[in-house]
């Protein structure tokens, strides 16, 4: 199967929000989730009896989608709460549109929220360590980002200095975010003489771990151009899942972006030459040169060269993450959301002092687990749908 | 070779869940090595090694698995080093391919960390840590 029944276009994002970014005490992931599902259906001009379809990934609670619907006292004809880690949100509007064209629901609402800095979980983590990982006390899941990236140097001669290109240019593009949590300057040499975490990684090549939540709202097309704000077309969507821990990962250098990325793009009949933004979750900054190469940006192993010299920085040869992504804005355990919500303001014009010229197709690549679970999704606006 | 309740050559041996509980073979496993031997499992029917150890075999999903020693013959595939606050040492977590073709999590030891290497042969050893039986590597 090559996706290519997915229907193209015909749902849009047209209410997108955060909520307590970097920090946010005295309420609960519940609470914020709440807030930020609210804020989406401000945005898009609509209200919560108008939802029927509710997909959230619950930090701490298997049973998050029953809980949020209860919480808003709604009745979703789907819901759903999934456990593909970073990447769940993007699955998540992949199903969205799928059950939108298939008339199952009119109105999604995919929703995130997770305050870990404020209020961390006393042990209630909802995965187990690997029996088969857990006496080599790797850390988790530093180290198996490290293990990757080891092998991406040895194999393409990637470098750490490379590696730290892509935390200064999320630095570069947060300092043009207000509501980004990391602003200060930040240079190469600053990131190479941070302290090592789990060699190659040091501190400034890990995501943050802070409080954030996240939301958006999705429509069938005929219905989004009746809205508030410009819709932000839904053109392609794919996903794959290729191991859980990172022994097992069929090759260390290759992500699923490989498979996912090839369908989405099919599916949008765009190519990666054509994309005005990439948003690429960076849990650290080996997973962007990687789904860099693999969603085709560049040849296999190339990922190290394309991002020098500030290429993926503001004013670079490539818009990557431009709200300063999981490494210097946000990333409270699982960042997904955020790429739909940065995504969503750049190509409606909204982004500010970030603000792209005119972008008109962009790709939200989301990433699950360790490496594990990849999942693409292809936005467009009026022009491109 | 020591059959295990797992690996009847193949053939499954009811079509319905055992009654009798029979050792998982992670618990098999840590036998294994607990009696000195690195067990690995493999495929009756394609011949393909498997590693960590199933009920059922990956890719066909026959129960088909049998368990065979591993010659412990490896060579580092990935690294990294974790970097602790002093005096606590830092340590390796590698990943580790045997010569049978699966990949393993593990760690080398009786070498200093900077002197590993990607690409470099180990050879598998049986140590103990905390009154527990733990795979661990030495170069080669």
């Amino acid at each position: 199967m090559n996706g290519q029944g997915f229907p193209r276009g015909k749902a849009a994002i047209i209410g997108a929000a955060t909520y307590g970014i970097g920090r946010c005490p005295g309420i609960s992931a519940l609470d914020m989730a709440a807030h930020a599902g609210i804020l989406a259906l401000l945005d898009a001009g609509l209200r919560l009896r108008d939802v029927d379809a509710l997909y959230t990934s619950a930090p701490y609670e298997a049973l998050g989608g029953m809980e949020l619907a209860e919480y808003y006292r709604i009745q979703p004809k789907i819901t759903d709460c999934n456990r593909t880690g970073g990447s769940a949100f993007e699955i998540y509007l992949q199903q969205a549109a799928l059950a939108l064209d298939a008339g199952l629901i009119d109105c999604a609402l995919i929703v995130y929220g997770s305050n870990p800095a404020s209020r961390p979980p006393a042990g209630v983590g909802m995965t187990k360590q690997s029996p088969w990982e857990a006496p080599y006390r790797p850390l988790a899941p530093a180290s198996s980002y490290a293990l990757a990236a080891s092998r991406h140097m040895h194999q393409y001669g990637t470098t750490r200095r490379q590696l730290a290109e892509v935390a200064v240019a999320a630095r570069k593009w947060a300092q043009l975010n207000p509501e980004a949590a990391m602003r200060e300057d930040l240079t190469i040499d600053q990131v190479l003489a941070a302290r090592m975490l789990s060699d190659p990684l040091t501190v400034r090549d890990c995501c943050l771990f802070n409080d954030g939540a996240a939301a958006v709202v999705v429509t069938r097309a005929d219905r989004a151009r009746d809205g508030a704000k410009p819709p932000v077309y839904v053109l392609g969507a794919a996903s794959v899942v290729t191991h859980r821990e990172i022994s097992s990962m069929p090759d260390l250098t290759v992500t699923g972006a490989a498979i996912s990325g090839r369908q989405a793009f099919a599916q949008a009949g765009v190519t990666p030459g054509e994309i005005d933004l990439a948003m690429l979750y960076d849990a650290f900054t080996i997973t962007p040169i990687l789904f860099l190469e693999d969603l085709g940006f560049c040849p296999k192993g190339e990922g190290g060269r394309f991002v020098e010299d500030g290429a993926i920085a503001p004013g670079g040869k490539l818009a990557v993450n431009t709200n300063g992504g999981g490494l210097s804005c946000v990333h409270p355990g699982m960042y997904g959301l955020f790429l739909l919500v940065e995504a969503t303001r750049q190509l409606r014009g909204e982004a500010g002092a970030r603000q792209l010229n005119s972008p008109q197709l962009g790709i939200a690549h989301g990433n699950g687990g360790v490496l594990s679970s990849q999942a693409t999704v292809i936005l467009g606006t009026a022009a491109t749908c | 070779m020591r059959e295990s309740p797992h690996s009847r050559n193949g053939a499954p041996r009811n079509s319905k869940a055992s009654s009798v509980a029979l050792p998982h073979p992670e618990e098999e496993w840590r036998g294994h090595l607990a009696e000195g031997r690195l067990m690995i499992q493999r495929s009756a029917t394609t011949g393909a090694y498997v590693f960590y150890p199933r009920v059922l075999a990956p890719d066909t999903g026959l129960e088909d698995l049998q368990w065979v020693e591993a010659a412990g013959e490896g060579v580092i595939h990935a690294m990294t080093i974790v970097r602790r606050k002093p005096p606590e040492p830092d340590y390796n977590v590698v990943l580790v391919d045997l010569q049978e073709g699966v990949r393993l999590m593990s760690r080398v030891v009786d070498c200093p960390n900077e002197a590993l290497a990607i690409g470099q042969k180990v050879k598998a050893r049986i140590d103990d840590l905390e009154g527990q039986k733990i795979l661990v590597f030495v170069p080669a």
